[in-house]
């Protein structure tokens, strides 16, 4: 309850401090696609610094997670970008699920429980975003509810949208398959853990910038 | 209200092992507003059947249901969420078949298109692509 009275309170004053210029640009998808280690490599690239853990058991990351004055130039431009790192959307979260990377019954009870919070925490953040990259994992099928769910909020919502299909590096990606999925979006592939193609993601990044009303 | 008409065990009852799935016609729902919507959805999930939805929910409501379900885990004994999917009939890209589209969606609701949804201790996945849904069901 504290937890939630908290996110609610910082989503309200980030609000009303928003600085003129910043661009709120979530990372949504559904667990393990790789949103905090995107986030992790922009950071690096742009401050040097991480923004969150990355981690082989879904749902590392199960609060918002946010970086402020993350400033990028390209081509003589410069814009001030706020990062939104959001916890996993899933449909459903089994804490027998987490026991097999390890981890107690107690520890996955409780990872179980933070994930369902962070889950509607990331629904909630829906609202608050000014454009949104939607993490997909390009070695599994594409067509996942969840994915359909986030992007049909968001084009409901006119927030421009970018889909990042991740893991490209792995063999069993399939980025064609990504694509074929939704033809009527720019699909960038990337692998945020080498940082391949992020030339061409930051490229795609700024012309979804100018999307945004 | 159509149900599938379920074979009952020797006693004349639905026994705990017997799988259900509840066909809705989205009449059933059509006149909801999103909360009815969802709590007609959720109290059927709850009772560990499949439903079969005629159309599709809204993404907002869709988002509604998911942050409903995420409530429920923990709270109600063995409920690990939900498994969704719909298989839309909008692959033909037309102009004129996106004008109709829109004009019965005005008229009668989101209709083209197949919704399943059940509570995830019973489907244990749904694999979707363009063309068809496979629902992989648990041992009960």
């Amino acid at each position: 309850m504290i937890k939630i009275i908290r996110n609610f309170a910082r989503r309200l004053f980030s609000g009303i401090f928003k600085s003129k210029g910043e661009v709120k640009l979530g990372f949504y998808g559904s667990p393990n696609a790789g949103k905090t280690s995107l986030a992790n490599r922009i950071c690096q690239d742009w401050l040097g610094e991480d923004l969150g853990n990355v981690s082989k058991v879904p749902h590392e990351t199960r609060e918002i997670q946010m970086k402020e004055k993350v400033i990028m130039q390209r081509k003589g431009k410069k814009i001030e970008f706020k990062l939104i790192d959001t916890p996993g959307i899933a449909t459903k979260v089994d804490f027998e699920d987490f026991l097999k990377f390890g981890l107690s019954k107690k520890e996955s009870q409780k990872r179980a429980k933070e994930a369902t919070q962070g889950i509607i925490e990331s629904i909630k953040w829906l609202d608050d975003m000014d454009s949104v990259i939607v993490l997909i994992d390009a070695t599994l099928n594409p067509y996942s509810q969840v994915n359909i769910t986030i992007i049909g909020n968001l084009v409901a919502r006119k927030i421009p949208v970018l889909i990042v299909a991740n893991k490209i590096d792995l063999k069993k990606s399939d980025i064609k398959k990504v694509k074929g999925a939704f033809p009527e979006y720019t699909v960038v592939g990337i692998s945020a853990k080498n940082g391949t193609n992020m030339e061409e993601f930051y490229e795609e990044l700024f012309k979804l910038i100018k999307k945004r009303k | 209200m159509a149900k599938k008409s379920v074979k009952k065990n020797r006693n004349g009852k639905i026994g705990k092992k017997d799988l259900l799935i509840h066909f809705m016609p989205y009449s059933e729902i059509a006149r909801e507003d999103t909360i009815g919507k969802i709590k007609k959805i959720m109290g059927i999930i709850l009772k560990n059947r499949i439903i079969i939805l005629q159309g599709k929910l809204k993404s907002d409501e869709e988002a509604r249901l998911i942050e409903n379900s995420m409530t429920l885990i923990g709270n109600i004994p063995g409920f690990q969420g939900i498994e969704i999917a719909t298989l839309s009939g909008e692959n033909d890209n037309g102009i004129f078949r996106r004008i109709r589209q829109g004009v019965a969606r005005i008229l009668v609701g989101e209709q083209d298109a197949i919704t399943i949804i059940g509570p995830a201790s019973v489907v244990k996945e749904i694999t979707r692509d363009p063309r068809k849904m496979e629902l992989m069901l648990s041992r009960r």
